[in-house]
Parts: structure tokens; C-alpha cells; sequence
């Protein structure tokens, strides 16, 4: 694993919990406001830091590795990596940080009394450290703690939380049966069973909103503050907690009920959109057919569509986060927005109305904006696996598009609005508005970068991904170019990753049958130069026989085996673990025998 | 009728000529090409940035120049592209700005890439000079129309937008670059029919030109994306062989079928052909500079152009080509049976028009592209004099009626005497309301789909107030006047 040059990861999240609890103590809100800001500047900086960092020390042409922070105190404190940046999260922590900084940037002072910035630093410290997270256990700790603040928000405005509550207490409690069933069958499964997928299946379906768990979501943005509900929603965590807890054990049915299900909500929440008559919920509908369209494209598992889904990720985020700032200005000036009658807001602020527009076609993927280019790979790849996914996501398109324009004619057109104060942009926001424009035009006019980066990250889940699905690390290693495979690391073996993606198999290969839990010294992981084989070449010479696909076949005793291992843990003293269990039928030469060709 | 071109010398392919490959092109060409697309794109980005940037916008003296200096510039490169074209006896000359987008792994036999690349040709170079002069035109009319209107700016930046979409469209190399002009033209069509904000008409005309639009774009896109899937990009020279319009695809047919019937529904959209013409004539809400420019020129020239684009594919399906004639026919005669009765001027040029390209429909359909491309010029310039021309003959036709002391004389029509009253009012009122269309459009899918779709949202409310433990309220009824269909 590399090493950052400075440790980004953990002062991001460090300052924002810092600025959380140093917010909590100022009473004047003003300059709660001020200190808010400033946190929130730090904290983007650091992790536009991590950012550049991690792709200089992983330049283009190399495949990327994780990196953990320089010193890593956390690690050392720990026993193993914690907080862990790679190309999948490295862009993502900039992105949340950016949203945070933009909400709390255009937050105005009419409004700061409302907005809890204390909660909103918090926040922001436990959605970076989710990203930055790559242990499932601990993913889920904070996908838990990230459902405390929005509560409380509720709670603090007198709002009914039996929805939210429900809901997430659902969630936390399928994320933590469906993770204890991988657990327990981690060690000697390669594709879980039911038990194991369904909890985590629904747990996510709930995050992201999927039909019909998606209640939670349009009554979080009725209910709570608009800022709040953006950055609940914004960053996509579900669709990280998918990446990370279901795609790599999912089985294939599974990922295709994930996709129909998603598709469906996509298509689904594009038509509720149309029929919105509260801004709010338009929009809360708008964000659920995005984030759904993003999981359609996770669960196709082709690179083509995988990528597209990760470019619309961000653009979603980006667009809709505009969006979203756009409408929650122009609440700040008018009260909640009906989208009943015409308010005909255009003269007054014709900035806003720009940005609208442009945010929210950049949404729905319009030409020369960020997200044309990820819509058209999504599309193009996910007709690949299933050809009618790709009408249905056309339709989705199509139909968000319909609920943008109907928007921005209720809102700015139609009629001439009379005001006796001046509803035109600040400076703030005028900043807030120009910044996330030249990112949505630079993103959609230069987008080679984000591309090559989001494949590079798609490219690591579908190695980690195959590789467990064929029930090894590898076929057999080349070594790049560039890279010499004679690297050496020291790991133990009892956990691993596989190219970022914690599974329960050593990513990394033993050079014998070595005992879990002692430290021993593995080949280099270089997955980045693995190549798919046939199935039948999907053997090490020295792999343990519990890893063999040939050998489970051979041995259908695996009740006998967990008798066994549970038999020699009731004798063994606490705390010491027993050696693997290597079946007679396993011999070394049947082991060590490759197959012709 | 194509053997009378023949004969004609019309063909070009009849004459000596060559083709250069992308990568022989020479290099004033490549300077010439990219000044007729650079030249809208800088144009509408000096506005766009200057309007975004600066508290006030630019002057309108400044704004003049700027339209005129960008779509000059590029009408000369066009010229020039033409000039050097027929010298050097070239009917093809492909020009790639590299590539956009590329993204390969040769390990795992994938690669996706997005060109943007252009083709100057005999169908594209002519096209985007009617797009250079009509717009040149409108600009310098638009100036002193539209002085000291509040939305000077902005009726400028969305014609750049739209000169950028047209160009684009118009010299497109692949399916993707032609989607992105033809989605930027029907952006900055939608929201200039609504350019008057401080009525209702406008917005809710502008909606709904923008949803036909917008089936209009998704059936454009799936054609795309089933030409990726077919051939594995979207290059033209990976289904279209050879020069148009002789060439072929390459395409089997009814991989041609498919393609062509999205391609039609897209083109249909697009001109405003039936079932899809109810936005034409509400189009007409917009200042009369960008109803001339987009719904008598252009914009609905546009759908004859994609055609024409991918005449080889149609004649590769007998069934399509048909199809087409057939909505070509149909519209033409509608249009001119519900374009009798129209007693606003812009509204009775916009059926004029829609004959008109139901006509350039029907004879692309029977194979007479050339014919087509020549009819869609002259239309074109014709059909801008007349909008232009339309605001001052309303004054005319005053100055006359003062002249003479009483209203100019009616004509009766041929059927004056022929048929009875009754029949004549229930023809009157069937093309009054244009074969009432939009009508059965929105009582037979619109309002049942948004029907469902409301009841699905209140059912939602209801078990989101049920699982909240709150008392279940009746949405009020005021909420029932939002219908989104009342606004179409």
C-alpha cells in the first residue's frame, strides 16, 4: 500500500469534527457562520490535497494503488489501515467536501439561526471518513452515526421523526444481520447465501432510496432544512455502501434484481417528478431518479456502463447539488416554492434562473455539460448487458428533462413578479453559482480526466469483483511494464483486500498453507497486472486448499469442516485461533497439478 | 426522377472527383473547418460568459457586433470551405478534432471512444451556409426589431446557441456530435418561444414544444445507441459507405428497419409532421426574428436534414421509405386544409411551411434527395422574407383599408355554394382545431399517464403520513388546478 506525503485523510476528517465541537461552543451565530466556513475551506483544501497527491503518486498509465496517510497514526494504533484513499474515493472526498463548503458558502443570514452548523461540520466528518473507509464493519459504524444528525434536526424542529426513524432504524439493523451472515460465512463461501445478501440488499434499497423504501427521502427534504437534506442526499453514500458491501459479494441474480429495481425507480420517480406540485419534493423526486440511474449502472457490471455510472455519480452531485443550492436560494428569498402557478422570478434574478437551467440539464445529461458523457457511456453500456435497459434509461432521460423545463417556467416565467425589495444574487452565491458552472462546462467540454479516472476506479471493482466470483485472487500475474512484480509485503492473513474492496480471501497470495492470524510475508498483490483465464487456470500452485474451487467440489464437507474448527476452538485456550483445515482429499500434488494448456 | 438529375449533371458523383481520408486533409481546409465551427461556439461563449460574469449586460451596439463579426466569419470560412472545394474537385472532406472521449483495455477486449468529427460534403456545406446567411439575416433584423427590449441579451445569446446547434448538427461526422447540435437546437427553439416571460402563453407554448422535442431527442438517442450496439460506434463511416447521397449502409436490413423507424419518429418530431405538428403553430409565440429563423428556415428543416443524412439506411427498407412518403403526404395535405382557416398571419405561414416540409418528406421518401436539399434552400429563404416581411404587411393592408375607406374585399372560397352550411362550419371548426390532434394526444395518453402517476403520489403521501403516525389529510383542492397537463 503507498503512503500519502502528508496525512490528508485524517486531518480532513479530524478538522471537521475539531471544527464541530469548537462551532458547538460559540453562541453568536453570525460568527458560527464564519467559523463554519472557514472548517468547511480547510477541510475541502485537505482533501483536494488527498486528491492530487493520490494521483501523483499514482500518475496516469500506472494502475492505481490504495494509499493510506503518511505516519498513519490511526494504523498504528489499530493494527491495520483505517482511513484508505483510492481511485474510486479520491475525487469523491473533494466532492463532498466542496458540497459541504457550498452549502455552508450560501447559506445567508437570514437563515443561519435555522441551519446547524455544528451538526453540519459532524456530518461532513462522517461522510469523508465513510469514503475514506474501506472495512465493512467500520463503513457500517458510520453509515449508522450518519444517520444521527438529520434526526436530530428533526427532533430540533419539532418535526415528526416517525418516518426517518423507521426507516434508518431499519436500515442500520438489516446492515448489521446481513454483515454478521457474511461474517459468519466469509471464511469458507465465495458466493453468500441468502441470509447473508437479502438484509444487505434491502439496507441498501433503503439509503439509496429505492422503490418502495424511498419515503424516508421525500419526507427528510419536506421536513428538515433544505441544506441538510442536500447533504444527506448529495453524496450518493448508498451507492458507495453498495460498491463496498454488496457489489463484491453479490451474485449475479442479485445485481440484476438491484438493476430492475433501480431501473424501475429511475422511470418511476421521472414521472412523479412531472406531477410535483412543492419544489421540494420535485426536486427530492428528481435526485431519487438520478441516484437510481447511477445503481442501474452499477449493477449492469460491464466497464462501459460501470464507468458511465461513476461519471454520473459525481455529475449528479455536481448538477443536482447546483440545483439544489439554486432552488434552496431562491427559497430563501420566497418561502417553500409551489410549482402550482407561474411566479415569473426571472427579472429579479436572472442569475439563478441561468444556473437552474443549466444545472438542471446538465442533470439529465444535455450536451457539453458534466453529465452527457457518463448518460451516453451508461446508456451505451448497460444496452450492452440488457437492451431494454436502455429505452427505459432514454425514457428517464427524457422525462427528468420534461421536469427541469416545467420547473423553470413555473418558476421564472409566466407572470411578472412585483417585489418591493431586491431578490438579485449576492456575492456569495454569485461565487457558489459561477464555480459550479465552470466545473459543470469544464467537466462536460474536458471530460478525458474524469473519464480516465472513473474507469480506472470501475476497473478495480470489476477485477475485485471477478476475482472473487471465480473464487480466486488471480489467474496468474504478469508483471507491468513499469512495475516489478518481486514486491514484497508483510500482512496477515486473517483479512485482505482485493483491489480495494475488503473480502473475507487473502488478496494477497501465501507462499504456503500458512496459519491464519501469523504474520507471515506475501508476493506482491499486483492485481493491477492480473489477467482473466479460463476458469480451469484459476489455480495457484500453493494455494490453500480451502481456496480451491476444485477442491470445494471435491470436498463436500464443509459441515465437517465447521464441526471441526468449532471442535478445536472449544479446546483451544482464548484468544488463539486454530490452523486452517486441509482436507485429505487436497493432497499437494492435486494442489500443485495445472491443468493442459 | 433520379435519372432526370442524371441527366441533369446534377450528381455530382456523375463528375471526377475525390474523397480525402481524415487523416490527408489539407491544411487550410482544417483552418477553414474549424473556423465554421469554432466561430458560433466562440461567439455563444463571449456571450454566454459576458451575461453570467457581468452584473449588466452587454450593450446592444456590442452585442451587433459580436453576432455579426462571429457568424460572418464563419460564413466566409463556409464560402471558402466551397470554393476550394469545387476548385479542388473535393466532395468529402472529414475533419477530426480528436478524440473526446477515449477509454480502452485491450485485456478485456473493450474500447469507447467519442470523436468529434466533422464532414464537409454536398449535403452538409450547403446547409450550413443557409444556416450562416438566414441567421446573418435575422441577426441584423433582430437588432433594430428587438431594440430596447428587456430581453435584448438574451434573445441573442440563444440565437448563438442556436447557430452552434444548426452548425453542429448540420457538419456532424458521428451519431453522437449530430445529438448534441440537435439537442442545443431544440433547447434554444423551447426557450425562445417563451422568450415573453411576463405572460402565461408563452411558457406553457414553450413547455410544449420542449416535450415534443424531447420525444423527439430520446428517439434520436436510441438510434444512437442502437447504431453503437450494431456497429460498436458512432462514426458515420462505420454504417454509412461511401459519399452522399450514393452511398450505402452497411447496415443489414432490418438492422435498417429499426434504426430508420426511430430516425423517422425522430425526424417527425423534429418538423412538426403528424401526430406531432400541434407545436408548430403554438411555436409562433415567440418574437417573429426567431419564429422566421427556427420555424419557417431551419429548426423545421432540421428532421428533412436527418433524413437526408441517413438516406442510405432508408433505402435500405422499403417499408420506412414508404412510411415516410405517407407522413410526408399526410401532413402536406393537413396542413394546408387546417393552414386555410388561420386568421394570424404567423400562424397561417407556419402551415404554409409544414406543407411544405410534408412535401420535402414525401420526396426524400421517393429518393429525390437532391431535389429535397434544393427544396429545403429555397423554402427556407422564401419562408424567412415572408415572416419578415409579415409584420409590415399587417400595416400595409391598414394603410390600404384607409386608403379604400372600407376592409379590403373577402374572397369566398371554391366551396362557397357547393356544400351546405353545416358541412362547411364542421369542416371549419375540424381544421380550426387542427384535426383536433392535441386534443386526442392529451385525452388518450397524457392525462391517463399523469392521472396515475397522481394517484401513485397521493398514495405515497398517504403511507408516508400513515408511517409518521399523523392524521391522514385530503390534499387540498386548489393543488387539482396545478394539472400539468392544463399547461400544455
Amino acid at each position: 500500500m503507498n503512503e500519502l506525503h502528508l496525512p490528508w485523510l485524517e486531518v480532513s476528517v479530524l478538522v471537521a469534527l475539531f471544527g464541530a465541537v469548537w462551532v458547538s461552543c460559540v453562541r453568536d451565530q453570525f460568527t458560527v457562520s464564519r467559523y463554519s466556513l472557514l472548517f468547511n475551506s480547510i477541510v475541502l483544501a485537505t482533501t483536494v490535497g488527498a486528491w492530487i497527491d493520490y494521483e501523483f503518486i499514482n500518475p496516469a498509465g500506472v494502475i492505481p494503488r490504495d494509499a493510506q496517510d503518511y505516519w498513519n497514526p490511526l494504523t498504528k494504533l489499530l493494527g491495520r489501515p483505517i482511513f484508505v484513499i483510492d481511485p474510486l474515493s479520491s475525487p469523491l472526498l473533494s466532492l463532498v467536501a466542496l458540497l459541504y463548503f457550498l452549502v455552508s458558502l450560501t447559506t445567508l443570514s437570514t437563515k443561519v439561526r435555522r441551519f446547524s452548523f455544528a451538526w453540519t461540520l459532524f456530518s461532513e466528518a462522517i461522510v469523508l471518513a465513510t469514503f475514506c473507509c474501506e472495512d465493512p464493519w467500520l463503513i457500517i459504524g458510520l453509515l449508522a452515526a450518519g444517520t444521527i444528525q438529520p434526526y436530530i434536526e428533526l427532533r430540533m424542529r419539532g418535526k415528526n421523526t416517525g418516518v426517518y426513524v423507521k426507516h434508518m432504524a431499519l436500515f442500520v439493523l438489516l446492515l448489521v444481520i446481513g454483515q454478521l451472515f457474511v461474517d459468519y460465512e466469509g471464511r469458507d463461501k465465495q458466493v453468500h447465501t441468502l441470509w447473508a445478501i437479502i438484509p444487505l440488499l434491502i439496507a441498501l434499497f433503503i439509503r439509496c432510496g429505492i422503490a418502495p423504501f424511498h419515503c424516508w427521502v421525500s419526507d427528510l427534504f419536506e421536513h428538515a432544512t433544505f441544506g441538510t437534506s442536500l447533504l444527506v442526499a448529495m453524496p450518493l453514500v448508498g451507492a458507495y455502501a453498495a460498491i463496498r458491501l454488496v457489489l463484491p459479494i453479490a451474485p449475479d441474480w442479485v445485481l440484476r434484481t438491484i438493476g430492475v429495481l433501480s431501473l424501475m425507480t429511475a422511470v418511476y420517480a421521472a414521472g412523479i417528478a412531472l406531477v410535483q406540485t412543492d419544489a421540494r419534493r420535485f426536486f427530492c423526486y428528481l435526485f431519487l431518479s438520478h441516484s437510481s440511474l447511477v445503481l442501474v449502472g452499477l449493477e449492469a457490471v460491464n466497464a462501459i456502463s460501470l464507468t458511465g455510472a461513476l461519471c454520473v455519480w459525481m455529475a449528479t452531485s455536481v448538477s443536482l447539488g447546483g440545483f439544489g443550492l439554486t432552488l434552496r436560494a431562491l427559497e430563501a428569498r420566497r418561502g417553500r416554492l409551489s410549482l402550482t402557478n407561474y411566479q415569473g422570478l426571472y427579472d429579479h434574478t436572472p442569475a439563478l434562473a441561468v444556473l437552474f437551467m443549466i444545472t438542471g440539464l446538465a442533470s439529465v445529461g444535455f450536451p457539453g455539460t458534466f453529465g452527457f458523457i457518463g448518460t451516453e457511456m451508461l446508456v451505451d453500456g448497460t444496452v450492452e448487458a440488457f437492451p431494454y435497459v436502455g429505452v427505459a434509461v432514454v425514457i428517464t432521460s427524457a422525462l427528468n428533462g420534461i421536469a427541469v423545463v416545467h420547473a423553470y417556467f413555473q418558476l421564472f416565467t409566466g407572470t411578472r413578479h412585483r417585489s418591493m425589495v431586491s431578490l438579485e444574487i449576492g456575492q456569495r452565491e454569485r461565487f457558489a453559482v459561477v464555480s459550479l458552472t465552470a466545473l459543470i462546462f469544464v467537466g462536460g467540454l474536458v471530460p478525458q480526466y474524469h473519464v480516465s479516472s472513473r474507469h480506472r476506479a470501475a476497473d478495480r471493482i470489476l477485477r475485485a469483483r471477478s476475482a472473487v466470483a471465480s473464487g480466486t485472487v488471480s489467474g496468474e500475474e504478469t508483471a507491468a511494464p513499469n512495475h516489478p512484480c518481486s514486491l514484497v509485503e508483510v500482512g496477515r492473513c486473517e483479512w485482505g483486500w482485493v483491489e480495494g474492496l475488503p473480502i473475507r480471501k487473502p488478496r494477497i497470495r501465501p507462499c504456503g498453507n500458512v496459519p491464519h492470524g501469523q504474520e507471515v510475508t506475501w508476493h506482491s498483490p499486483c492485481q493491477r497486472t492480473y489477467q482473466r483465464l479460463p476458469p480451469q487456470r484459476h489455480r495457484w500452485e500453493n494455494e490453500p486448499a480451502w481456496q480451491s474451487a476444485e477442491t470445494r467440489r471435491a470436498v463436500p464437507a464443509q459441515k465437517t469442516r465447521r464441526r471441526l474448527v468449532d471442535k478445536v476452538r472449544s479446546v483451544l485456550p482464548p484468544g488463539r485461533r486454530p490452523l486452517p483445515y486441509v482436507p485429505r482429499a487436497c493432497s499437494a500434488s492435486t494442489v500443485s497439478r495445472r491443468p493442459p494448456g | 426522377m433520379l435519372e432526370v438529375f442524371h441527366s441533369c449533371g446534377l450528381f455530382a458523383a456523375d463528375l471526377t472527383h475525390q474523397v480525402h481520408p481524415s487523416n490527408d486533409v489539407p491544411l487550410v481546409l482544417k483552418v477553414l473547418g474549424l473556423l465554421v465551427v469554432g466561430a458560433p461556439a466562440v461567439l455563444f461563449a463571449t456571450l454566454g460568459i459576458a451575461s453570467l460574469l457581468r452584473s449588466k449586460p452587454l450593450s446592444e451596439r456590442v452585442i451587433a457586433r459580436c453576432i455579426q463579426t462571429g457568424i460572418l466569419t464563419g460564413l466566409t470560412a463556409a464560402i471558402a470551405m466551397l470554393g476550394l472545394m469545387l476548385l479542388w474537385n473535393d466532395t468529402q472532406i472529414p475533419i477530426e478534432l480528436g478524440s473526446w472521449v477515449q477509454m480502452e483495455n485491450p485485456a478485456e477486449h473493450y474500447h469507447y471512444h467519442f470523436i468529434f468529427k466533422f464532414e464537409f460534403d454536398r449535403l452538409s456545406v450547403p446547409f450550413v451556409i443557409l444556416t450562416f446567411v438566414l441567421c446573418g439575416t435575422i441577426g441584423a433584423f433582430a437588432n433594430r426589431y428587438m431594440h430596447r427590449e428587456r430581453g435584448f441579451n438574451r434573445f441573442f445569446v440563444l440565437l448563438s446557441l442556436f447557430v452552434v446547434g444548426m452548425v453542429t448538427t448540420s457538419l456532424a461526422g458521428t451519431v453522437e456530435t449530430l445529438f448534441s447540435g440537435w439537442e442545443l437546437v431544440g433547447l434554444s427553439s423551447a426557450l425562445l418561444v417563451a422568450f415573453f416571460h411576463e405572460r402565461s402563453a408563452p411558457a406553457s407554448n414553450g413547455l410544449h414544444v420542449w416535450i415534443i422535442y424531447r420525444v423527439s431527442d430520446a428517439a434520436l438517442l436510441m438510434a444512437s445507441v442502437a447504431l453503437h450496439h450494431m456497429k460498436g460506434e458512432g462514426d458515420f463511416d462505420g454504417f454509412l459507405a461511401g459519399e452522399w447521397p450514393m452511398g450505402r449502409t452497411l447496415l443489414e436490413p432490418n438492422q435498417a428497419f429499426f434504426v430508420g423507424l426511430l430516425l423517422l419518429i425522430a425526424a417527425m418530431g423534429k418538423s412538426a409532421m403528424i401526430p406531432f405538428s400541434g407545436w408548430l403553430p403554438r411555436a409562433m409565440e415567440g418574437p417573429t426574428p426567431s419564429s422566421a429563423v427556427f420555424y419557417g428556415a431551419l429548426s423545421v428543416h432540421l428532421g428533412a436534414f436527418l433524413l437526408l443524412r441517413f438516406s442510405p439506411i432508408l433505402e435500405q427498407s422499403l417499408i420506412v421509405r414508404i412510411l415516410i412518403v405517407v407522413v410526408g403526404l399526410s401532413t402536406a395535405l393537413f396542413a394546408t386544409f387546417a393552414g386555410t382557416v388561420q386568421t394570424d398571419i404567423k400562424s397561417a405561414l407556419s402551415f404554409a411551411s409544414m406543407s411544405q416540409v410534408g412535401l420535402i418528406f414525401a420526396e426524400i421518401g421517393l429518393g429525390c434527395y437532391y431535389l429535397a436539399l434544393v427544396h429545403i434552400l429555397g423554402h427556407g429563404c422564401l419562408r424567412t422574407l415572408q415572416f419578415l416581411r409579415a409584420p409590415t404587411l399587417l400595416y400595409d393592408y391598414r394603410t390600404m383599408e384607409d386608403a379604400i375607406g372600407e376592409r379590403l374585399p373577402k374572397f369566398s372560397g371554391m366551396w362557397q355554394g357547393k356544400t351546405s352550411e353545416r358541412v362547411r362550419t364542421w369542416y371549419y371548426r375540424l381544421a380550426l382545431e387542427r384535426g383536433y390532434m392535441d386534443a386526442y394526444l392529451k385525452e388518450c395518453i397524457v392525462r391517463p399517464v399523469l392521472s396515475a402517476l397522481r394517484k401513485c403520489d397521493e398514495f405515497e403521501h398517504r403511507w408516508t403520513r400513515m408511517l409518521g403516525g399523523t392524521v391522514i389529510e385530503k390534499k387540498p383542492s386548489s393543488e387539482a388546478s396545478s394539472a400539468f397537463e392544463e399547461l400544455l
